[in-house]
């Protein structure tokens, strides 16, 4: 094998308000029977990277739970595996990864004690398919030290919350700055790197030296005037879901046929835990117009042009419009519900009325779902 | 040294030919059911609820959909470092190679394989009932009262008893006598084809009576240890059993599941069962259908309109369709401005543009009346239905078949259209 896989799927994201609350942002579930950790997990997979380790550390129970077993992605395997690597305490250290430099010096040892020559590094929050052994192969043709994928955006994007980075005709970098408050350019990082093993071993113990903890600012900014940095423009669907709207767009992608037919008909395949629901049901009165309903559901209601996670029960006469139910929700009869995302779990008394007035409304509500 | 307490012996080699096209390419137990189920999940998962973590699949006919579904037991959590799930094909011996002649003889073949494990008990299932049921209390019971056989019966109308095999018990449920399909039955207890045998008094048995043709459990086998006086027990077992061997029992079970509160509900927390999915998105749902009293696997894209209806896995609808009171099982493709009334449409099938089905008079089926019946119109794995073509009710097709297999584009009622297979 030519690469191992690292994940970074540590940060915290304030961005995503309170939906990050009790889970990493990793694992925020995404189109109906996935979380967003399953796209990075699936392109290695798919990609042939047999070890790959993935960095937590905020709200990890969440991103633990999903990740108990790795057979879902076919990391179960005597050659490789996948790690999960929260900060620990030992002899020489007691801190939390103070960044992701600081994540991959922590460590370390996992990426000496390999031997593959190389290492992809993606974050685990990014929404897309990609074939890793192409950038490999473009890593290589460009003799390069470091590749970043990058993507062209649309112009009137917020560049706030990307990485920018300009190149020349060789698409060698030549400016990267992170979140600036006015963008140079359109061309965003997606947060997937490829280096060889050693190199990154090199500049890791080089920013250890000096107190570097950031892999962006400390690496790839530092050195770009003196490595070979390359951006690889990547052209298919990429979406981060760094904000809750961001988070709501990319959800409502998936009711676009062309995006479904993407990752969910052609190869390869995203995989994810398997959740063992029955099907989906469709009782008397149940009125579902273009949404994706999920396994395990119980639908008596009306909905209209949503995104409807695993195991959701709703209730008879219920109007739900452009929302996007989480997992395992169960909604009272007679609820109105729009423009909304409604945290996992959660139940919704029956009568209810919410609706997102200026942009999406986040319910979150703490009812005890079998009154005594 | 190995040791289990209880292996399962689950017994998944029958054609299930009353079940007409459906079994003409898959043995039944590889039958789909319930939108995402096959029928050899029931037990599979009712083994590993049951804390039962190795279990023997005996197959014989038609197993590659089988073996494909069962893998290595991922889904069952059956792969296991000691135990866990084997399927055990007939194979070549020295002299006296055979087929498995009957459901007691397959266990015969296999003894090997049960003494691997040690096992003070064997428990000996059938892959074609649809069922929760605990083993673990039925091994309690077994043990409880020193039974060296126990038979599980489950209470059925007086009336129908005549149909099963009838187990007369005295006040302590210890069997006293059966009778095969009586005229005037004494009890109402039937068999449900699930049994517990001491390992000792069942290889006896089997040993014993080796040299029987067709050696069968409830022909030879049990009467063999009631003669010889050992101790057999009814246990008896009152929630939802279904045996799907027919197609419109079959019909009628999958209908069971889109009640308000089935009988058998599959949304219980509890008991969970279990299938190898391998299709995983969400189900999408389009701007005009309708969708009522229906259940719809995993990544299907519905647009046209579903009532009262059973369906699977990765299917398409298409628009300005209408599908009533019908199975249609995984990767089938329904294509635009069609009818379908009361069709089982097995998997991979292609119903092209404009076609109706089930419609017209009611007949007889020319070939099979006993088995295609009720009105249905059955469509074998794999078939093509040409665009534009109606066909009656009672009627069978499987095969790839074209506009000139339909005279005037009418396949009338009653009527066998087969194109595939060895047989029908």
């Amino acid at each position: 094998m030519r690469a191992i896989g690292i994940i970074l799927a540590g940060g915290n994201n304030r961005r995503m308000k309170e939906l990050s609350q009790k889970r990493a942002v990793c694992a925020m579930p995404i189109a109906g029977s996935y979380r967003s950790i399953d796209f990075a997990l699936s392109n290695m997979s798919n990609s042939r990277i047999q070890k790959v380790a993935v960095f937590t550390q905020y709200n990890a129970r969440s991103l633990n739970e999903h990740l108990s077993s790795s057979k879902w992605w076919d990391f179960g395997r005597k050659q490789g595996g996948l790690f999960v690597f929260t900060p620990e305490v030992t002899a020489e250290s007691n801190a939390w990864y103070r960044g992701t430099a600081d994540a991959i010096a922590q460590n370390l040892q996992f990426l000496k004690d390999s031997h593959e020559p190389y290492v992809v590094i993606a974050s685990g929050d990014g929404v897309y398919k990609m074939d890793f052994n192409k950038l490999l192969e473009y890593h290589i043709d460009k003799k390069a030290d470091i590749t970043v994928v990058c993507k062209d955006m649309p112009p009137e994007m917020d560049a706030g919350r990307f990485g920018i980075i300009k190149m020349n005709e060789e698409s060698r970098i030549e400016e990267f700055e992170e979140k600036p408050i006015v963008a140079r350019s359109n061309v965003v990082s997606c947060g997937i790197y490829v280096v060889r093993r050693r190199q990154l071993i090199e500049m890791i113990e080089k920013g250890m030296e000096e107190d570097r903890v950031d892999f962006v600012k400390d690496i790839l900014i530092r050195y770009k005037g003196v490595k070979r940095i390359f951006g690889y423009k990547m052209k298919e669907y990429w979406s981060n879901i760094a904000t809750v709207q961001d988070y709501y767009n990319t959800n409502m992608d998936f009711l676009k046929p062309e995006i479904r037919d993407y990752f969910f008909k052609q190869y390869p395949d995203i995989y994810s835990k398997v959740d063992d629901l029955p099907p989906a049901k469709y009782n008397m009165g149940a009125n579902v117009r273009n949404s994706l309903i999920s396994s395990g559901c119980i639908v008596n209601g009306t909905v209209e042009g949503s995104v409807i996670f695993k195991k959701t029960y709703i209730g008879n006469n219920c109007y739900i419009k452009n929302s996007i139910i989480l997992n395992d929700v169960y909604i009272g009869d007679n609820t109105h519900i729009e423009n909304c995302i409604v945290e996992s779990r959660d139940t919704i008394r029956a009568n209810s009325y919410h609706k997102g007035e200026n942009g999406v409304k986040i319910v979150i509500e703490h009812n005890d779902r079998y009154v005594m | 040294m190995i040791k289990k307490e209880m292996i399962a012996m689950l017994l998944a080699g029958g054609q299930g030919s009353r079940l007409g096209v459906l079994t003409s390419k898959v043995a039944k137990p590889a039958v789909a059911f319930g939108g995402k189920y096959r029928i050899i999940d029931f037990p599979l998962s009712n083994c590993i609820n049951s804390g039962v973590d190795t279990v023997g699949v005996l197959t014989q006919y038609q197993p590659l959909r089988l073996n494909t579904h069962i893998g290595i037991g991922i889904p069952w959590d059956l792969d296991r470092n000691i135990g866990g799930v084997t399927v055990l094909p007939p194979y070549e011996k020295s002299v006296n190679s055979e087929w498995y002649t009957g459901t007691a003889n397959a266990i015969y073949q296999n003894i090997d394989y049960i003494d691997s494990f040690n096992p003070e008990y064997v428990l000996i299932l059938s892959g074609d009932h649809i069922y929760k049921m605990d083993y673990e209390a039925m091994l309690g019971f077994h043990k409880e009262n020193n039974a060296e056989v126990t038979i599980a019966v489950m209470p059925v109308p007086m009336e129908e008893a005549k149909r099963f095999g009838i187990m007369i018990t005295d006040e302590n449920k210890r069997i006293t006598d059966f009778e095969e399909k009586p005229e005037h039955p004494r009890s109402n207890l039937a068999s449900m084809g699930i049994y517990i045998f001491n390992w000792k008094t069942l290889k006896d048995a089997l040993v014993t009576n080796s040299e029987q043709p067709a050696l069968d459990f409830g022909k030879h086998v049990i009467p063999y240890c009631h003669k010889k006086e050992a101790p057999l027990y009814a246990y008896e077992f009152n929630g939802y059993w279904k045996d799907v061997g027919t197609l419109s029992s079959y019909w009628e079970a999958n209908m069971e599941l889109i009640d308000i509160v089935p009988e058998f509900n599959l949304y219980e927390e509890y008991w969970k069962i279990y299938t190898s999915s391998t299709i995983l998105p969400p189900q999408y749902i389009s701007e005009d259908s309708v969708i009522e009293r229906s259940i719809i696997g995993e990544g299907s894209n519905i647009y046209g309109k579903v009532y009262n209806s059973v369906i699977g896995c990765g299917v398409t609808i298409e628009k300005d369709t209408v599908v009533r009171d019908s199975i249609i099982m995984n990767e089938t493709y329904i294509g635009k401005n069609c009818e379908l009334y009361k069709a089982i449409i097995a998997e991979n099938v292609t119903v092209n543009d404009n076609v109706k089905l089930g419609i017209g008079e009611e007949a007889p089926n020319e070939t099979d009346p006993h088995i295609y019946n009720n009105g249905m119109v059955t469509i074998g794995e794999k078939s093509i239905i040409p665009n534009g073509v109606q066909v009656g009710k009672n009627s069978v097709i499987f095969g790839v078949t074209k506009p000139e297999d339909y005279p005037d584009g009418y396949l009338a009622s009653g009527k066998t259209l087969i194109k595939a297979g060895d047989e029908k």
